[in-house]
């Protein structure tokens, strides 16, 4: 799924800044756990989660997330923009909840990431 | 002054590098001699183009322009055939010729386009124009200045070029207690660094999560630490030590779920119980020693060569 697709499923807005909207995103993953995306999240995929602080992009960055979006229209400040602007991660935001927000890119089509596995 | 002196030599060396049929477009859309001018009129409107090669049993016999159109429209002539009324004479570049020669001869006739022909058996392979050079040449730009990075920064170019028994790629970083605004800077740093040294993404992902996550633990628990990775040329080596409080029960730590963080931890998104067993997920090999009220020293080693599956 384009990325350009996903701001319009989520009705989002980005605010990290010019980016590419043909960027293919093909995983999905959310939780306000970042532990639990560093674990199960997939390189290139899109966070979504309304935990609100740089930390989430620090998760983003080390685990190769390209995008995160934060929902229930919280809006990141200046500090969370900088630092994604810096690691080239795309940052959007949408006025729905966690559960809606899956539940539209899910219904078109976006795949969720694996399951929790500590087993190697 | 001397940088732009350098740039234009770089595309001026690239131009007789190129040759014409890198740069031109293929699948050219053609028309028949025997095919009357109004034709011409679905070719021209909906393949957006100003200029048409006529080709007779794949020969290339002549060009028939927006211009030679627009003329029979206004002369009524519009069934008249193509061949009668195409520009013959018209020159081509052959495909195998250097991209110098079409930069000089689009100076030198003013044309918008010129066919590109075989040079063996004279077939219309392609067709040039200016915009397809500039687009080219910046590609081959692009892909120059691509190499020349992936190049600047390769770990196995160090390695092979450093003589001695062993070699170890030292980097240090300092990590302050308690201040969540600053954690992530450590691993995020030797994230970017591993990467320039030409690592593998994946190889770079897991040793940037497990060190992250160590991280974590320092600035959550401790008053600070030190992490040092240790590159090598078959391992990256990273070493987190702290100096207190340290893990009274190791065994329960490890535990997927168990945590003894503070409210203010979790409510940053962390301390869930998932640190360490992240840890020991991502490193090929995780070695934890504590002693509490001293410190803990925590060993995590990512192997380099060694195909691991991570599922």
């Amino acid at each position: 799924m384009k990325l350009i697709e996903i701001k319009e499923i989520l009705e989002a807005e980005v605010v990290s800044g010019e980016y590419d909207p043909e960027i293919e995103i093909e995983i999905g993953c959310s939780s306000d756990l970042m532990s639990e995306i560093l674990a199960f999240g997939k390189p290139g995929s899109i966070l979504l989660t309304s935990l609100m602080n740089i930390q989430v992009i620090n998760t983003a960055n080390v685990a190769d997330i390209k995008a995160v979006c934060f929902v229930m229209g919280k809006i990141p400040d200046e500090n969370i923009i900088n630092l994604a602007k810096k690691n080239d991660i795309i940052v959007f935001i949408t006025k729905f909840t966690t559960f809606e927000s899956c539940g539209r890119l899910y219904k078109n089509g976006l795949k969720s990431c694996s399951y929790l596995n500590f087993e190697k | 002054m001397d940088n732009n002196k350098r740039t234009t030599t770089k595309i001026q060396e690239l131009t007789y590098e190129l040759k014409v049929k890198d740069v031109m477009t293929k699948d050219v859309e053609t028309v028949s001699p025997k095919m009357p001018v109004n034709f011409l009129r679905d070719v021209l409107q909906n393949k957006r183009i100003s200029g048409v090669p006529v080709v007779n049993d794949n020969e290339f016999v002549g060009l028939i322009s927006i211009e030679d159109f627009i003329k029979c429209l206004e002369q009524g002539k519009m069934d008249d055939l193509i061949e009668d009324r195409m520009t013959k004479n018209i020159k081509t570049l052959y495909a195998d010729e250097p991209l110098v020669h079409a930069v000089v001869k689009f100076e030198k006739f003013g044309f918008g386009r010129f066919p590109v022909i075989s040079r063996k058996d004279k077939k219309l392979v392609g067709i040039i124009t200016k915009s397809d050079i500039i687009k080219g040449v910046l590609k081959k730009l692009e892909t120059a200045y691509h190499d020349e990075e992936e190049r600047r920064y390769r770990a196995s170019h160090i390695f092979n070029d450093i003589i001695a028994d062993e070699v170890f790629l030292k980097f240090q970083y300092y990590v302050e207690g308690k201040n969540f605004d600053k954690a992530g800077e450590a691993s995020t740093g030797l994230k970017k660094t591993l990467y320039r040294l030409g690592l593998s993404p994946e190889i770079v992902r897991r040793a940037a999560i497990s060190t992250y996550e160590a991280e974590i633990n320092v600035v959550a628990f401790t008053d600070g630490g030190i992490i040092v990775a240790y590159v090598e040329p078959h391992q990256i080596k990273i070493v987190i030590t702290d100096k207190g409080p340290g893990i009274p029960n190791i065994e329960n730590a490890m535990k997927p779920g168990f945590s003894t963080a503070p409210e203010w931890v979790r409510e940053l998104g962390f301390g869930a119980g998932m640190g360490l067993p992240n840890i020991k997920k991502f490193a090929d090999k995780m070695t934890l020693r504590s002693k509490v009220g001293k410190g803990t020293h925590l060993e995590i080693i990512v192997k380099l060569s060694n195909y691991r599956d991570e599922d």
